[in-house]
């Protein structure tokens, strides 16, 4: 219950906040949301000496478009991301997932950037932004770079951030209008990590599916870019026996742990289920739209 | 007739007696964050005290080294068994007639064991230190299966015991066994069986779960070397017991323990018991003078405090092939963990587990209830669960439907068939027990009409056609439970805690200006005494209940009790406070015909006056007569209005009910959604309908985590797997169904106010319900008995059995 | 370890303290400022009990440091009576409609519930259920605390309020 010692620091910017964590290396730790970091460091999993507060650098917080991209800011909370017009009507996929991620009260001080960048298996956002082709704008000691999300994650609680090295915007291409999109997450409970969940952005041309791409959750150390299941389903129908052998590349590249929301083999065959409904819902969109 | 007179109806809605939807006392301090529970408690001086755990489900431990945390500053002590043993209190006894460990003792025997406690000036440093304590271990072979506890390789778990063939409830057949308990008749049984036309014969499990109150275990010890007292503050469900325990261990007279339960947050057994850190909190503050608080956390409390259930239930019924029950057999077994710190009374180590013929007429039954020892924690009753009532409950309702199924009977028209009849009350079980009312077969139609059960079956008849056909996915459950539970522990003959006969209490005493004051022996911990049993007074005395002030839980003003859980609060202190409150109406009769200058026969009471039978313009309210037992009594009367009443009730109570719960299952997820429950309750007399209505929530809501995902699950090597809210499945208000509530009432024959306790019987019955209806939708494809809890992936692969996924 | 200054305003009153960097925002409303409303009922986040309204969100004040609140507009349930001393509606709907039972869960439900009808001044059966997602009780089965809210919203709004069956 009891979180260790540590020395607080609350930079202004971004370059302040990348020198001190480049000072502290190993024992200093970036905070955006806290609610991650601060249960581990309640159950003593974490014990960083030094966490740098980056509550207080105010360009971290917007969200705006930027020619064919909207670009988002780390600090950008779930519930800020719920209540923005532009993404509402932009990137939908973005707030159907923020409504399932946590609880209200998580939602109000969990950010994007904690989500993304954190390396859980269990947060929902990594697999959202595969699907979206999204890149990450990181600063750190060696200077600033772009990374496609889809190279970032390498393993549980394992990316490609450098020591020292945060997220500063995130980076994603509008997909087109009159496109489909769905979060299907197959949960326990309201708050629950996913079972399995799944994230498909799709674009229809009568009954022909034009684009598709798919991203799942928590069915591995890291989220999941569907890409041979997104391979099968381009140029094609959404007929069952097509769905179906989509539905089997996705299950193949899945290595779920096992916990208490299921055996593995229950956890491949849910994301195969929660990518099914999902196209479903996505096409039922793009169709309407 | 006096003209202001009110009419008598109009009088008694102003008392706000038994019968209306008082309002509570209690919420005025809670809905603006005034209650006084344990951790808001802050004393001069106090330390805070922390545990060092055990990540070992099974160790020799070789070595403490305690010196790096002794030197953090602000560490005042660190205690280990050793210094426990220096007053004798390494081990204390537990309700079962067994020992426990306080601290370690050379080994531990479950993951989070309690090895040393910390004590500091401040809750962090007390942290930081708990986890500076160095202990070496030496791992040793653990076993968490209670099917593999009696094997004769398996691991010795209590070395303690060594060549003690006698347990507290009689010979032990195995080092890992703790008792044997029987009930009903073997032969006429086992006879029953060997002639029946038709049997079956099932594995039933209840899971080991937890009742995880929101507040957990805590609790503020001083003593005060001065006066040589100790005052110990806690989450107690039952003070008084934990304040003779306490002066039985500590060798402290109990005239100078007092022991206060303030506001409890939620207990549902899991607060009964005496856990290490109470006593540690206790020699803490004999060791260093000064008030020491112990509060533990959340992972702490689902993994080493009392848990519930764990019975592993072999069930068989034995019935003609036109449907009539002819036998109950059932042979369990019972995982205490590795102490056996049960909460039962002394004679039953397995409860009233006994209930188990429920509402059915057996003719024959007979129990047999291994207990055995595992690398687990300790406890087991807890959790609604009235003494093994849920587990009693949950095995005969779960049969019943198995049985129904295998004579292609609907499980509502078998039990109809087997119902006690109303003519057979008071109703003597074949296990021995005198259910004292009931009208079963009115209840259950009644559910039954008001879900339009014959409608709900053919709806269900037409989806598993659609199913069958492969137009849908989703399967339809509908699951019926009629229980009857007993409750109100209990008759002197048959009940102890500890040699402490579980009578009940209530002193009440009247003020010269009409208010009064009623301290109990229980104690509540949300199930809003100081509003109900007001209203029993308000009723009995004629006296406004917003006059009554009720106190429960300081054991140096409070009567002596045994405290609330098993319902038994209502049956037994209810009973009290209305026989208390007859002695002092007596007397109130008495002063009144003094006044009056009638004799007593000539007055009659109406709503809250004694009147002259003839003359109704002559009349004393209680009021004035409150006012004249102080002013003026008859001479040779006492002055004073008051009573105490110890009672000891004649007999249990037997609340029953019908439950209906229908059910949506999605075959290729698991989930399975509840699409309706209704629950119709009969306790008896129904003292405030709106309090019934939440227990009745409360409990369905408990009884749903419980059956749809919760579980307190251990892996091979001991480790507890689901013991944060991460993983334990406690249902938020989006998962949690709508509640329909119904009652009927046939009030109980032997108790004063006629009423039998409710807040157990939606755990008792919901349970039951709930499975049976998962069970229910997978039934017509061959499934006899899916095991609870009904998470997604074990519905999921239930169906992946039945080839569903093919 | 260091103490570090904050200053933040609580029920509307100013408050100056020092607390350590570690110090949960919970830890410093109930011991520092003896704020006992909102309570502890679990370290991983899950059960709301300790829900505080703070520059106009609900937090889990369990996982927020003090520090982090610096600066900050805070209220507790110790301060959502009503400016002339009487009950919020939520308080008095709470009662009206039996919404708890031991309590505990009460301060930080009503707080939350609190934002949730800043929010949603009307919300559905449904939106109050995922409203309060985040708050867990284990007594009353969530029923009358959803009726609790309805009661308020309607006295908030000036509406009647018709209580649901049962």
């Amino acid at each position: 219950m009891i979180p260790g010692a540590f020395t607080y620091h609350r930079p202004s910017s971004v370059k302040d906040a990348v020198a001190l964590l480049a000072t502290f290396g190993d024992d200093g730790r970036a905070l955006a949301g806290g609610h991650s970091l601060i249960p581990m460091m309640k159950l003593r999993l974490a014990t960083p000496a030094n966490l740098v507060d980056l509550g207080g650098i105010a360009h971290l917080k917007s969200i705006r478009q930027d020619g064919g991209d909207i670009v988002i800011g780390p600090m950008v909370t779930q519930h800020e991301l719920i209540g923005s017009e532009l993404l509402t009507q932009k990137i939908p996929l973005i707030r159907e997932t923020a409504l399932q991620i946590a609880d209200p009260q998580v939602r109000y001080l969990g950010t994007l950037g904690g989500n993304i960048a954190n390396g859980d298996p269990g947060n929902d956002m990594p697999a959202v932004m595969l699907c979206l082709n999204a890149s990450y704008h990181l600063a750190g000691k060696s200077g600033e770079r772009l990374i496609a999300a889809r190279e970032f994650y390498q393993g549980a609680y394992f990316t490609a951030l450098e020591p020292g090295e945060i997220v500063t915007a995130i980076r994603i291409p509008v997909p087109p209008a009159g496109h489909g999109h769905a979060y299907q997450k197959l949960k326990r409970k309201i708050g629950d990590y996913a079972t399995a969940a799944a994230a498909v952005v799709l674009t229809l041309k009568g009954s022909e599916v034009t684009s598709v791409s798919i991203g799942l959750t928590n069915v591995a150390e890291t989220p999941l870019f569907a890409e041979e299941a997104g391979r099968i389903l381009t140029g094609a129908m959404l007929d069952p026996a097509t769905v179906k052998r989509a539905v089997a590349a996705a299950e193949k590249i899945t290595a779920p742990a096992s916990d208490r929301r299921g055996t593995p083999q229950y956890r491949t065959k849910m994301a195969g289920v929660m990518l099914a409904r999902a196209l479903a819902r996505a096409a039922e969109r793009a169709r309407s739209a | 007739m006096n003209d202001m007179t009110p009419p008598s109806a109009e009088r008694a809605e102003k008392l706000e007696g038994m019968g209306c939807r008082r309002k509570r006392v209690e919420d005025i301090r809670f809905v603006q964050g005034r209650g006084n529970y344990v951790d808001d408690i802050k004393m001069p001086g106090m330390l805070y005290g922390d545990f060092t755990r055990s990540p070992h489900a099974h160790a020799r431990i070789k070595n403490i080294d305690t010196s790096k945390a002794a030197a953090v500053p602000g560490v005042v002590a660190v205690l280990t068994a050793e210094t426990l043993k220096t007053v004798n209190l390494a081990w204390m006894p537990t309700l079962a007639g067994d020992v426990q460990m306080v601290l370690a003792d050379g080994k531990v025997l479950f993951q989070n064991q309690e090895v040393a406690f910390v004590i500091a000036n401040d809750r962090y440093v007390a942290a930081d230190a708990a986890d500076l304590v160095e202990v070496e271990y030496e791992p040793l072979p653990c076993n968490v299966d209670p099917f593999k506890a009696m094997n004769h390789d398996a691991p010795v778990i209590r070395e303690d015991l060594k060549g003690k063939p006698d347990g507290a409830h009689g010979k032990r057949k195995h080092h890992n066994h703790i008792f044997n308990w029987q009930a009903g008749e073997k032969a006429p049984t086992d006879a029953a069986f060997d002639n029946a036309e038709v049997t079956i014969k099932e594995l039933i499990s209840y899971p080991r779960c937890h009742p995880c109150p929101l507040e957990t275990c805590q609790c503020v010890a001083s003593f005060d070397k001065i006066k040589g007292e100790l005052t110990l503050y806690g989450t107690f469900q039952a003070p008084h017991v934990i304040r003779t325990v306490g002066s039985l261990i500590s060798k402290i007279p109990e005239h100078k323990i007092h022991v206060i339960a303030p506001d409890i947050g939620g207990g549902f057994g899991n607060k009964v018991g005496a856990y290490s850190g109470y006593i540690c909190a206790i020699v803490a503050s004999i060791v260093t003078g000064k008030p020491v608080k112990w509060v533990e956390d959340r992972i702490e409390n689902l993994s080493t405090t009392a848990f519930a259930r764990d019975f592993h239930m072999l069930t068989e019924i034995a019935a003609t092939k036109d449907g009539r029950v002819t036998g109950l057999r059932c042979y369990t077994i019972a995982d205490h963990g590795a102490f056996d710190a049960c909460a039962n009374a002394t004679k039953w180590p397995a409860g009233l587990f006994s209930i188990i013929t429920g509402s059915y007429d057996f003719p024959a039954a007979h129990v047999s209830v291994d207990g055995v020892y595992t690398n687990k924690a300790p406890g087991g009753v807890a959790y609604r669960c009235s003494f093994r009532v849920t587990e009693a409950a949950y095995c005969i309702e779960r049969a019943m439907d198995i049985m129904a199924q295998k004579l292609k009977m609907d499980p509502a028209e078998f039990r109809m068939k087997n119902l006690i009849r109303r003519e057979q009350f008071p109703y003597k079980s074949v296990m021995g027990w005198e259910y004292d009312s009931g009208d079963y077969h009115v209840a259950l139609q009644k559910a039954m009409d008001a879900v339009g059960y014959t409608k709900l079956r053919e709806e269900q008849k037409a989806r598993q056609a659609a199913f069958k056909r492969g137009e849908t996915r989703d399967l339809m459950g509908i699951g019926v439970s009629f229980f009857t539970e007993i409750v109100g522990a209990g008759p002197s003959r048959a009940c102890d805690i500890l040699g402490i006969a579980m009578f009940d209490s209530a002193e009440i005493r009247i003020h010269p200006t009409g208010s009064g004051i009623c301290r109990l022996g229980t104690k509540s911990q949300g199930q809003g005494h100081e509003t109900t049993y007001a209203q029993i007074i308000a009723t009995e005395l004629g006296l406004p209940a917003d006059n009554i002030t009720v106190e429960e839980g300081d054991t140096d003003t409070a009567p002596y009790g045994l405290g609330t859980y098993g319902s038994r609060s209502t049956p037994v202190s209810g009973a009290a406070t209305a026989m208390a409150c007859r002695k002092i109406k007596a007397k109130a009769q008495m002063i009144a015909a003094y006044m009056l200058e009638v004799h007593d026969d000539d007055l009659e009471w109406d709503v809250d006056r004694f009147r002259v039978r003839g003359a109704p313009e002559r009349f004393k309210t209680m009021t004035e007569l409150a006012w004249a037992a102080y002013h003026e009594v008859p001479p040779g009367m006492e002055p004073g209005l008051e009573a105490i009443n110890y009672y000891d009730p004649p007999n249990f109570t037997f609340p029953f009910g019908a439950y209906i719960c229908v059910m949506d299952v999605d075959a290729d997820t698991g989930e399975a959604k509840v699409r309706r429950f209704y629950a119709l309750d009969d306790c008896g007399t129904r003292i405030n309908p709106m309090i019934i209505e939440g227990q009745i929530h409360g409990g369905l809501t408990e009884a749903f985590g419980i059956a749809m995902g919760q579980e307190i699950h251990y892996d091979s090597d001991g480790n507890v797997t689901t013991a944060s809210l991460m993983d334990y499945f406690l249902p938020t208000a989006v998962e949690t169904p709508h509640w329909e509530t119904d009652w009927t009432t046939t009030p109980s024959p032997h108790h004063p106010i006629g009423a039998k306790g409710v807040g157990e019987s939606p755990n008792v019955g919901g349970v039951p319900c709930f499975s049976n209806a998962v069970n229910d939708a997978f039934a017509f494809l061959g499934s006899t008995h899916i095991q609870m809890p009904h998470d997604h992936w074990r519905t999921w692969e239930a169906a992946e059995k039945l080839g569903l996924h093919a | 370890m260091a103490k570090t200054q904050v200053s933040l305003t609580v029920n509307g009153a100013t408050v100056d303290a020092l607390v350590e960097p570690r110090t949960l925002l919970i830890h410093f409303l109930r011991e520092q400022l003896s704020l006992t409303g909102p309570h502890v009922g679990c370290e991983t986040s899950h059960c709301g009990a300790c829900t505080v309204d703070l520059d106009g969100k609900s937090v889990k004040s369990c996982t927020v440091f003090a520090v982090q609140a610096n600066g900050a507009d805070i209220r507790t349930i110790e301060g959502m009576a009503n400016a002339d001393g009487t009950l919020h509606a939520l308080q008095e709907g709470f009662r009206e409609m039996h919404g708890l039972q031991c309590g505990f869960c009460t301060p930080g439900m009503i707080t939350r519930a609190y934002r949730l009808l800043q929010e949603n001044p009307n919300p559905s059966e449904e939106e109050i259920r995922f409203g309060i997602a985040g708050n867990l009780c284990r007594c009353t089965g969530y029923q009358n605390i959803v009726k609790a809210i309805q009661y308020a919203a309607a006295k908030l709004s000036g509406v009647a309020f018709k209580e649901a069956a049962e």
